[in-house]
């Protein structure tokens, strides 16, 4: 396995509303990509964003600009 | 074989939508299970259909397009999750038993109260009867955009004001007119729209869905797997995984998506222009044959392309046999699962037989098959 890094996780309620993000975060140039929910975050199941933890202020500033849904957001060891 | 029976299905795709089927089923993972590029690509491209039928249909939110594997079942999801013991329902004589039926039986079994809106002897609908039927009970008024038999076009504006002046919701039914005519959810004030993307909308069989208004709240009809949420016991409540349990026909939705694509690109009002010209050049030419009764009124602005006709006291279903079996002309008999249409049209017993048309037919089949009705007058 690979060595955990700090990165900034962002999880979404719903499908759409992942891929809602994900296009937003491409179409802005915000770095980072989807992956597969933390077990930190939840047992369950479900996408996520994760990106570089230096991009917490401007995820939180440029979804909540944009209207755009997520249930959570931290920066977890993964 | 000329192809006249699209209001039942459009067999004729953009080739771009068997593109889109082949390519997904090649590589295409299942939605929202997992973050593999299979996975991930089966769902940007569902996504990616949700943000084309928002935009198509004027929808505020594409989480609020959910998909159902056709407008049957997205009006049974709506008509189900949203009508309780005590409601009463205001409905049309045109609608198709996808309407009917769910609403029948949520009158047996939950004790909803039912009006319908009358059609005449030549299928017309008084617009003033929606505000003549309200009760304080009127939860919802359901109607189909289009008759399926006449092609005959109801006036959305104008219920959906009336809908939303006494606060009871307004459910459309636009099976056989999304796609072909314009639908906007926002300005006709519509709350929820089923739609299949069969017909108008040129895509695969087994695609479909409804477009929600944000806050009104559909309970599910169905629960289970979503890829989300697992060790929770009720279904996530955001749309739409809330009405999406189980694995989406995502093959089929790829094929939507291009159909989709084409027909943004082509514009919905160059299409209704182009079938309406279809439609009337082959009124005009079948109207005024001896024994040919047509059915619906011509005269509105807009209307969907179809002519429902008969040849004298023929039965439709001898008809439109003998055009498939000697022209090779395709058309639809019988009773369109439409009854109380064709109890108000007084052809109950010997059904109709529908011609409808589409972006893809030409003027010469259209010349065919008045040809071919002219010739089966004479005999």
């Amino acid at each position: 396995m690979r060595e955990k890094r700090p990165a900034l996780i962002v999880t979404f309620p719903t499908t759409a509303a992942a891929m809602e993000a994900e296009r937003f975060c491409l179409a802005q140039g915000i770095p980072g990509r989807v992956i597969p929910v933390p077990r930190e975050i939840t047992a369950g199941c479900g996408l996520a964003w994760k990106a570089p933890p230096e991009a917490e202020a401007q995820m939180t500033e440029a979804l909540g600009a944009a209207g755009l849904t997520w249930s959570d957001m931290r920066v977890l060891l993964v | 074989m000329i192809y006249l029976d699209n209001a039942a299905t459009t067999l004729v795709k953009p080739p771009q939508v068997i593109d889109a089927v082949v390519r997904a089923m090649t590589s295409m993972g299942n939605a929202a299970r997992g973050a593999h590029t299979g996975a991930l690509e089966a769902s940007r491209t569902i996504y990616g259909a949700r943000v084309k039928l928002a935009e198509l249909f004027c929808c505020p939110r594409p989480d609020h397009v959910v998909f159902a594997a056709n407008a049957t079942e997205a009006l049974n999801m709506a008509l189900s999750g949203l009508l309780n013991p005590g409601d009463h329902v205001i409905s049309t004589d045109w609608e198709h038993n996808s309407v009917l039926r769910p609403l029948y039986r949520l009158e047996a079994e939950r004790g909803i109260a039912l009006s319908f809106v009358p059609a005449d002897r030549l299928g017309r609908l008084d617009d003033s009867m929606f505000e003549t039927l309200m009760r304080p009970s009127t939860k919802a008024v359901v109607c189909a955009h289009a008759s399926n038999l006449t092609g005959n076009v109801l006036d959305l504006r104008r219920v959906g004001e009336t809908a939303r002046r006494h606060g009871a919701l307004f459910l459309v039914d636009a099976a056989q007119t999304a796609g072909s005519l314009p639908v906007d959810m926002e300005a006709m004030d519509i709350d929820v729209l089923c739609f299949t993307g069969h017909k108008g909308l040129m895509g695969p069989q087994g695609t479909g869905g409804l477009c929600i208004r944000p806050g009104v709240e559909l309970r599910p009809w169905k629960v289970g797997g979503s890829g989300v949420h697992s060790y929770d016991r009720n279904q996530p409540q955001s749309y739409p995984t809330r009405l999406e349990a189980g694995t989406l026909n995502g093959h089929g939705i790829a094929g939507l998506s291009a159909a989709l694509d084409f027909i943004l690109e082509t514009g919905v009002e160059a299409i209704e222009q182009r079938e309406r010209q279809l439609m009337e050049r082959f009124y005009s030419g079948v109207a005024a044959i001896d024994g040919v009764s047509v059915y619906g009124e011509f005269s509105q602005k807009r209307r969907a392309a179809i002519v429902a006709l008969n040849l004298r006291d023929w039965d439709s279903a001898a008809v439109s046999d003998e055009l498939s079996q000697t022209y090779s002309i395709a058309t639809r008999p019988g009773a369109h699962c439409a009854p109380r249409m064709h109890r108000a049209l007084g052809t109950e017993d010997q059904g109709a037989v529908r011609f409808s048309f589409s972006w893809f037919n030409t003027e010469e089949e259209i010349d065919a098959a008045v040809r071919a009705v002219q010739t089966l007058a004479e005999e």
